[in-house]
């Protein structure tokens, strides 16, 4: 018994001491990236695209000679969309000395929020995570460098009345996600159809979204707007893509906000000649003709293999690209400013706070990331289905941009 | 917990219900303190400690659902529910009134222990599978009740930051200061749990759990024992949710969705129904496993693929190797851990002397 309990310990002590061994490594001229992705949970169709596009940039950086003489080592955790697992990589990431991480997921973002800025190592939520986060002096370590959904709301509305002529007396429904991703544009919308005169109606679809028929055809047959903004995950956008197109409401008039807007969404409701004149708001660009990706495909060659199948899902692959060449921009930053020197985690949010300028060919809006704006400006673009494809509708915009910052005051104020 | 003798000396009923049957049980337990306590704070970096948080965090859950479905019986899908209740009660009492955690902490507690009572009053009728669909749909009522009613929710993100919690002036608010509140509450739950498992309430428990006919006719009152079961869970249930909202510094209903019902239902299944040292067992196993999977495949595969192509590799494998072994595990050992841990120590009680 004796012998035997020794044994174990010693096993024990062994694996201990072989897991502070192999946290002792550390390596000269190489930043690391935390980078949390989903790619088994609830939101896999988006992960298992744009985690792949954020490793390529990442990659075909490092086969450039690295950000500055700066080779980047990216460290993934499959976060699955839970919060502990989030937790976890955090700690993870801290370990390993990241000097900035990318989140993902709302809740996973919201309860992060905190540790980041404790921790002082920023956490990028393009397109999730809370519209608030925008203010950089209340989060000062979160940044959601792309339009949040409040900024997305204007754009919406802002595009329905470019395509309408006008909203006076017009008739609009939100159909939604019944989470508070869901209902966070609520406030904006009713604010602007207050102002701007035109009839607001909700309708609220409950998780997990693939069941909208009711809602639909309250839209379609009782409501009949004028324009339909809808908001919603998963599955949930292919669904009302068909529910609406099969009770006869012209999809011209339908905008999706932005994760209702990729390929897969459109070619799971039945291709994209079904959805023609479908609208759908982007935060990064559309399509594969950006150097850039031309670039990957070279590299790719170069190392004798075909191109990553990802590719052609161009929505969320080019937001993977848009965050990580956020995330190296940012380095390259911190590590000019300090003159070559490799840069701690608060340098990077500092050479975060003064990116402008930098748009990767179209690729990313020309947005200007401060201290007080970490959301960068809000812009969007449209993209609609014509001809089998997505076409560029209208290019970078700021929808009711004095409206969001309103409400970021007000938001502000209150807490 | 950990020792026995080896073979049946007892001649008390004092004796039979003692914690530490022999010296060496009290001694192991003075050690894991001491280890507990001291040791593994000062040595363990703050990432090791960081998962040992979210261990004990799972404990204090899993403990609670342990009461209620492995030692009375009545099956519960609304876990992570009551955990929500406790999460928003304890964050708007902290926000709004300003109470400290050590107020906020048992009224949390106190009001997921009143709504787990309501949600269990279909349990006197039913049971089973048909109880679990009753308390699926409480855990869907609340969820949807948080969502829609800012009065508790907050607002429309239906998030309510907190702040973190002080003791005395004193801020806990890294890991390692967290660790210990973290522990205290852990240890607490494991300490009351077992004593009031070996009381007259958890005697009652079993009987119901057993047969609840026969329990009723020796005298136990059905309708007061399943609810207090319910009442009692849901206490440790909305303790574990004020736990993850200081831990984490909001209360977002997000975090305490179906699945992690579901998961802790995992806990306790493979752990062991109606053991305490199971759910403790349950809680590490849930909550390690993925990490340790995950960091074996990365040296591994490694060797095989390239960091990016690897990345994609090991979420995808990483699934089925969870799936696997939880499988494997249960195959080998219905029972639980608990029981294989059991088998394990009954070999080595007459080791080198057996038949």
């Amino acid at each position: 018994m004796v012998r035997f309990e020794r044994r174990w310990l010693g096993l024990a002590a062994a694996a201990g001491s072989l897991a502070f061994a192999s946290s002792a490594f550390a390596q000269s001229k190489e930043l690391v990236f935390g980078f949390q992705c989903d790619r088994t949970g609830p939101t896999a169709t988006v992960g298992t695209v744009l985690c792949p596009g954020y490793h390529d940039y990442i990659d075909l950086l490092n086969s450039k000679g690295g950000v500055e003489g700066f080779k980047i080592k990216v460290d993934e955790i499959d976060n699955e969309y839970k919060v502990p697992p989030a937790i976890e990589a955090h700690e993870r990431f801290k370990k390993e000395g990241a000097v900035l991480e990318g989140l993902y997921g709302t809740p996973q973002t919201a309860a992060l929020n905190k540790k980041l800025e404790e921790d002082k190592i920023l956490g990028t939520s393009p397109g999730f995570g809370t519209a608030a986060a925008a203010d950089g002096k209340r989060f000062p370590y979160t940044f959601p460098i792309a339009a949040s959904y409040w900024s997305q709301a204007g754009a919406a509305v802002e595009f329905a009345k470019e395509k309408m002529g006008g909203l006076k007396g017009k008739k609009i429904a939100y159909l939604f996600y019944d989470n508070p991703a869901g209902k966070e544009p609520l406030p904006i919308l009713e604010d602007l159809a207050k102002s701007e005169g035109f009839d607001l109606r909700t309708f609220a679809v409950p998780a997990p979204g693939v069941e909208m028929g009711s809602q639909v055809t309250d839209i379609v047959q009782r409501y009949k707007p004028d324009f339909v903004i809808t908001h919603l995950f998963g599955r949930a956008p292919s669904v009302s893509i068909k529910e609406l197109k099969g009770k006869g409401y012209p999809l011209s008039k339908v905008v999706a906000f932005v994760w209702g807007s990729a390929e897969a969404d459109i070619v799971a409701a039945g291709g994209m000649g079904l959805a023609e004149g479908y609208n759908t708001l982007q935060f990064a660009g559309v399509g594969k003709d950006f150097p850039v990706l031309k670039d990957i495909v070279a590299m790719y060659k170069a190392a004798g293999k075909p191109a990553p199948k990802e590719m052609d899902s161009t929505v969320y692959y080019n937001r993977g690209i848009l965050n990580a060449a956020l995330h190296v921009e940012a380095v390259r930053n911190a590590i000019k400013a300090k003159g070559g020197a490799a840069p701690t985690s608060e340098e990077v949010k500092n050479g975060m706070e003064h990116i402008k300028g930098f748009t990767l060919d179209g690729l990313l809006p020309p947005m200007e990331l401060t201290p007080a704006d970490h959301e960068g400006g809000g812009w969007v673009q449209v993209w609609t289905v014509h001809g089998g494809k997505l076409n560029k509708t209208k290019d970078w915009f700021q929808g009711y941009r004095s409206v969001i910052l309103k409400h970021l005051a007000a938001d502000a104020q209150k807490s | 917990m950990f020792h026995r003798e080896a073979g049946v000396f007892k001649t008390t009923y004092a004796s039979d219900m003692a914690l530490y049957p022999l010296p060496i049980a009290k001694w192991t337990m003075i050690g894991l303190a001491v280890l507990f306590a001291i040791v593994l704070p000062i040595t363990l970096q703050e990432y090791y400690l960081s998962i040992l948080n979210l261990i004990f965090i799972a404990v204090v859950g899993a403990l609670g659902l342990n009461i209620l479905v492995g030692y009375t019986g009545q099956i519960s899908l609304g876990h992570g529910a009551f955990m929500s209740v406790g999460a928003y009660t304890a964050a708007n009492l902290a926000v709004r009134l300003g109470l400290p955690f050590w107020l906020t902490l048992p009224a949390g507690g106190l009001m997921a222990a009143f709504i787990g009572a309501l949600v269990g009053i279909p349990s006197l009728r039913i049971k089973g599978l048909y109880l679990a669909i009753a308390t699926l749909a409480g855990q869907l009522i609340i969820e949807w009740t948080i969502n829609h009613v800012p009065a508790i929710s907050g607002g429309a993100q239906a998030s309510i930051q907190v702040p973190r919690p002080d003791l005395f002036g004193f801020v806990l608010n890294t890991q390692g200061r967290l660790y210990y509140f973290l522990l205290f509450f852990a240890a607490l739950a494991i300490v009351a749990t077992l004593n009031l498992m070996r009381s007259r309430i958890g005697r009652a428990f079993i009987a119901v759990r057993d047969q609840d006919i026969a329990a009723e006719i020796i005298g136990i009152d059905i309708f007061r024992y399943k609810l207090l079961s319910f009442a009692i869970s849901s206490f440790y249930a909305g303790v574990t949710g004020v736990l993850y909202t200081y831990y984490l510094g909001i209360a977002n209903y997000e975090q305490f969705q179906l699945g992690v019902s579901i998961d802790f239902l995992a806990m306790i299944i493979i752990g062991g129904l109606g053991s305490v040292l199971g759910s403790i067992f349950g809680a590490i196993f849930i909550t390690l496993l993925p990490i340790a999977i995950r960091t074996l495949m990365e040296n591994v595969g490694s060797l095989f693929f390239s960091d990016s192509e690897l990345a994609n590799v090991v979420s995808g494998t990483r699934l089925a190797v969870f799936g696997g072994l939880i499988i494997f595990f249960l195959v080998i050992e219905p029972e639980g851990l608990n029981r294989l841990w059991r088998n394990v120590r009954s070999y080595f009680r007459v080791w080198p002397f057996s038949y």
